[in-house]
């Protein structure tokens, strides 16, 4: 039974995104009979090992074959299993996209897809394990529904949901160990439905994953300068809850932040929407330049993407000022 | 149905399946059709859906039946005309192939009511979705039902077929069953041209599976290779002739997807009628 205690809470902030999923994971089997979990030889990583312990026999560990992974979900998933797949997200995403399409996209078929460490985390081992792209890969595959959680807290909340949803889903998992809290009790989450943490009149900013912890940080500082911002946690990107999106519109400038290339992902997705809009103030679209940077720690390549709370804030400001 | 009149059926059945291919190929006009490895499958599908399959047309989805995954996508010709004969999809509707708003596409759609277990069409995907299958028919201990995956041989260049055979072994999968149509002839031409790939037998059993190789157009051999119970994963090596059945397709290379004029199908007919 998972309880959102301040010291559970901050126990899944300390593990990172990849802990808190193995926490959540390890809960299911109590109310699914069928769930399974499955790993390309990242069991640990996954943070599955606690599964492992108590399940061994519902962890199937494929080996370094991703491609065959998700092959393999789809043919459970067919027979009323319920499979979770988890690998690096960069690898779920792209080195076995058409099996993915295929499977999730074209047959439907109820895989949970678990990326791990996306975004930048992992950005010192290189490009080939950082994962920029996922969303503007899964968001054009129809039919699979998009979980971008905020914090640790909810991860949890997104892998039960997940868990509970009958459809493909795509759980993207962003940040490192010791990820700031957002959510420090138990709160109602939905799959489709924004989370609107705080409200304001000039500016809206909808963020999503790690990022949404930035844009309350940038908000302070743009509410210290007299700019009243109103931040939504956007968790679910596929269905994206366009109602939120509308109601941003009452401001002077939406702003949406993600660790995600500015092709594709959150960004690409508000504008779609708002690009049908009557009425809509101008969109600031913050994330990821498109070229993959020098190798290097979180920190410095959230630095180098222009990503830290002050670029943020003063890339919003500069905006603002051209806007208002 | 004794040993006898069961493979006379077969071969009914297999012979009906080549006519049949032709039809729907003739009314495919300029669109066309995959003959060439459509025929080569003929006789593993008939002897599957007359002699070794367990399904149920009342219910589709009954949980002890055997599964069929065509994980050669362009196979179609033979898979329709099996699941015709077997009861899955009616006369008429052989008729609408590859036409607008048709459920027989080029390539299989899932349609479990009609028998498709899975959508296929991109290559190598066929064996992990059976071995998806197996291990959930273990999960739910079903103990009796087999899987079948049938499989190209050009198609076994996608390195995705390697990693599901690994995992097959590995997890000792006795109720998967892979059959290689190994026609020797893909694409772009003979295989070991395009792309070496050794002994399919070899491989296999490398990889921890039982193999055997049989004449994949001889209904004996074929019924007396799905019919062996194994310890292991089992793959069923079919060496057969791309286009087979027709003269002037058999072992050409322009008749992996090909158009089929009247003169054509007429000529093809009257051969099968004369060999039957």
């Amino acid at each position: 039974m998972i309880e959102y205690t301040p010291k559970n809470i901050k126990t899944w902030a300390r593990l990172g995104s990849c802990g808190a999923f193995g926490i959540a994971a390890t809960e299911i089997p109590e109310e699914d009979d069928n769930v399974v979990m499955l790993t390309s030889d990242l069991l640990y990583y996954s943070g599955l090992e606690r599964f492992k312990n108590k399940y061994p026999d519902r962890l199937y560990n494929m080996g370094i074959a991703e491609q065959n992974m998700v092959g393999v979900a789809a043919g459970m998933a067919k027979e009323g299993l319920n499979p979770f797949a988890t690998t690096y997200a960069t690898f779920a995403t792209t080195r076995c996209c058409d099996q993915v399409r295929v499977n999730m996209g074209y047959m439907k078929l109820g895989i949970k897809l678990v990326g791990l460490t996306s975004g930048l985390s992992v950005g010192i081992l290189g490009a080939t394990h950082m994962s920029i792209e996922d969303m503007a890969i899964m968001r054009s595959i129809p039919n699979i529904t998009i979980l971008s959680p905020a914090d640790c807290t909810e991860t949890i909340k997104a892998t039960i949901a997940a868990a509970k949803h009958k459809g493909p889903v795509y759980l993207r998992l962003t940040g490192v160990m010791g990820n700031p809290v957002v959510y420090k009790q138990d709160y109602d989450y939905q799959i489709g439905k924004a989370i609107t943490l705080k409200e304001g009149t000039d500016i809206s900013i909808i963020a999503t994953g790690t990022m949404v912890y930035y844009a309350l940080e940038a908000s302070k500082e743009l509410e210290n300068k007299g700019i009243s911002c109103k931040v939504v946690d956007m968790h679910t990107i596929k269905p994206l809850d366009k109602k939120s999106i509308k109601d941003a519109c009452d401001g002077k400038l939406i702003v949406t932040l993600e660790e995600h290339s500015i092709i594709g992902g959150l960004g690409s997705a508000v504008a779609e929407v708002l690009a049908g809009c009557k009425k809509r103030p101008p969109q600031l679209i913050i994330g990821i330049a498109d070229e993959y940077k020098h190798a290097g720690s979180y920190e410095y390549l959230l630095q180098k993407y222009g990503l830290t709370t002050t670029q943020i804030v003063n890339k919003i400001n500069n905006k603002y000022s051209e806007v208002r | 149905m004794n040993h006898d009149r069961l493979l006379e059926k077969c071969k009914a059945v297999s012979h009906q399946m080549r006519k049949d291919s032709l039809k729907m190929s003739l009314r495919t006009g300029a669109v066309g059709a995959h003959l060439g490895g459509g025929l080569s499958m003929i006789e593993i599908m008939a002897v599957l859906y007359t002699a070794i399959l367990k399904y149920d047309l009342k219910e589709p989805e009954n949980e002890e039946r055997d599964r069929f995954i065509l994980s050669k996508g362009h196979g179609v010709l033979a898979l329709y005309t099996a699941l015709n004969q077997a009861g899955f999809i009616p006369d008429e509707d052989l008729d609408s192939f590859k036409s607008n708003e048709t459920y027989l596409y080029g390539h299989p759609s899932m349609d479990i009511k009609k028998g498709i277990e899975f959508s296929s069409g991109s290559l190598g995907q066929g064996l992990s979705l059976g071995v998806g299958t197996a291990l959930a028919l273990r999960h739910k201990k079903n103990e009796t039902s087999r899987i079948y995956v049938l499989l190209g041989d050009g198609e076994c260049d996608e390195g995705s077929v390697w990693e599901a055979a690994a995992s097959a072994a590995h997890y000792k999968l006795s109720n998967l069953i892979a059959i290689i149509d190994e026609n020797e002839l893909q694409y772009d031409g003979p295989t070991h041209e395009v792309l070496s790939m050794g002994s399919f037998s070899q491989k296999f059993e490398s990889f921890g599976w039982d193999a055997i190789n049989v004449d994949g157009h001889s209904l004996k051999s074929l019924y007396d290779a799905f019919t062996q119970i194994r310890e292991k994963p089992l793959a069923v090596i079919a060496h057969t002739i791309k286009g087979k059945g027709i003269s002037f397709m058999e072992n050409k290379r322009e008749w992996h997807h090909s158009r089929l004029s009247q003169k054509q199908y007429e000529v093809a007919i009257q051969e099968l009628e004369e060999k039957k």
